[in-house]
């Protein structure tokens, strides 16, 4: 290590910048829908929304964890492979999930099936790792972990929700609108679930939408050309 | 002591100690957990094959349930001629792993049966593996005491399309099958996947709109099978 280190003074746990690392992914640098990261699986399982809220423990869980990893590694990672270590990183917590998952929520590891190992493609991880952890603090690395997580969470939660009411006729598994097969409720008089919502494009128009209103509202966002 | 980050022999260190660590960590959360899982799978399988038997059960009291209904020692392993083969365990087969192999001659495969007895009744349980559209469907058939009515099914998928084919697991679906033949005096009857709305009628089940290959597939999966099971019904 250097031996001429000035002691900086000692930074609150919830300075400003700090509180900033977490609000911003909210809504002004949202993951999701800012920088379009980690659409794939907001595509792919945003049918219900006990899978969102699973997949965001989970991310929460491996970027976290993650996050606060590579920063403690990052005056030691050599450069030249640092992709690969970060790859290795986020492989090895994905595993770490799953593994507890079958062993522990079985029904929700068999539901999930090969989305948890698709965190590891989760653009958002590798893209923090890469962008944050590696030059920050093991702290701050952390609130950013727990923002982005939130602000990719929220737009999960918006989307499964749309999807499965309009889609399912369900909130949060329960039958809302009456009985489908049986004709009752709702569906007595006409109404029925559109089964489109429940394919994955349709993710992406819900997607688009809360871009464009999140656009609408502040126009910030908008980029020149 | 400086240590040069970017030279070949720390980068080498680096690596290979991240990799010993890593493996050593998620070698030992494997087999930590290891159990715990197949505990899991267990059950999943004792759940599945009661819900054929249209027996209601839950992770927690499914093996009680199962040691109820199922007559562990009536059960047998049979090959594709329908004759029994001796000194297997019809539950330890795990004919999912079979249907992958791709060296395993598919006249090669064995088939186990499952006897319960539901209500003073007799009835045989008959897995059933074959390929949707997108990866493994799999299911159990119950047939009833006289060798022939279907009692009731259940199918699961790994990963049909949501909406489409991954409705097999739905009630509505599987409960087309209650009451198929699957033979009639001996002869092996086939049940069909039709898309003209005559499900109901014997023989026929209606297949999924929008599911068709995952319908298609049941269909293979389900006749291909029971082809076998009805020659052993036969033979007894």
């Amino acid at each position: 290590m250097s031996n001429d280190k000035i002691k900086a003074p000692k930074e609150p746990l919830f300075s400003k910048k700090n509180k900033k690392l977490v609000t911003e992914p909210l809504d002004d640098n949202n993951p999701l829908t800012i920088q379009v990261l980690g659409i794939c699986s907001a595509l792919a399982i945003t049918v219900s929304i006990e899978q969102a809220l699973v997949m965001t423990g989970s991310v929460f869980f491996v970027l976290g964890a993650g996050n606060m990893i590579i920063s403690l590694l990052r005056n030691l990672i050599p450069s030249r492979i640092r992709i690969i270590v970060q790859l290795v990183v986020v492989a090895s917590l994905v595993i770490i999930v799953n593994e507890v998952l079958q062993a522990f929520l079985p029904d929700v590891a068999e539901k999930l099936s090969v989305f948890v190992g698709l965190i590891i493609t989760n653009c958002i991880i590798m893209g923090r790792f890469e962008a944050f952890a590696m030059a920050n603090k093991p702290w701050p690395s952390f609130l950013d972990a727990v923002g982005n997580t939130v602000g990719y969470g929220i737009v999960l939660v918006l989307v499964s929700l749309f999807r499965e009411v309009f889609g399912a006729g369900k909130f949060f598994n329960v039958p809302i609108f009456g009985d489908r097969i049986e004709g009752t409720g709702l569906y007595s008089i006409g109404y029925m679930d559109n089964n489109f919502i429940i394919l994955a494009p349709f993710a992406l128009f819900a997607v688009g939408l809360i871009i464009w209103i999140q656009r609408a509202r502040n126009k910030s966002l908008i980029e020149e050309h | 002591m400086a240590v040069n980050k970017d030279s070949n022999g720390y980068t080498f260190l680096f690596a290979i100690t991240l990799v010993v660590i890593v493996g050593a960590g998620l070698a030992a959360v494997s087999m930590g957990l290891k159990p715990m899982q197949e505990k899991n799978v267990e059950i999943k399988k004792k759940m599945d094959i009661l819900g054929a038997l249209q027996v209601e059960t839950s992770r927690t009291d499914a093996t009680e349930q199962y040691d109820k209904y199922i007559k562990s020692d009536e059960c047998v392993v049979i090959n594709s001629n329908g004759d029994v083969k001796e000194g297997l365990v019809a539950f330890d087969i795990d004919i999912k792993k079979q249907y992958r192999d791709k060296t395993l001659k598919p006249s090669d495969r064995d088939f186990p049966l499952y006897v319960a007895e539901v209500d003073g009744s007799v009835k045989y349980i008959i897995p059933v593996v074959g390929s949707g559209l997108w990866g493994p469907i799999w299911g159990y058939l119950s047939i009833n005491e006289d060798k022939e009515t279907v009692f009731g099914a259940t199918f699961d998928h790994k990963g049909e399309t949501p909406g489409l084919g991954a409705e097999i697991k739905q009630a509505f679906y599987y409960e087309q099958y209650m009451g198929e033949k699957i033979s009639s005096g001996g002869d092996f009857s086939m049940i069909k996947s039709v898309k003209d709305g005559s499900g109901k009628d014997l023989g026929k089940v209606d297949g999924i709109t929008g599911g068709t290959i995952t319908s298609k597939g049941v269909e293979e999966m389900v006749n291909r099978t029971i082809e076998v099971y009805v020659k052993y019904f036969n033979k007894i």
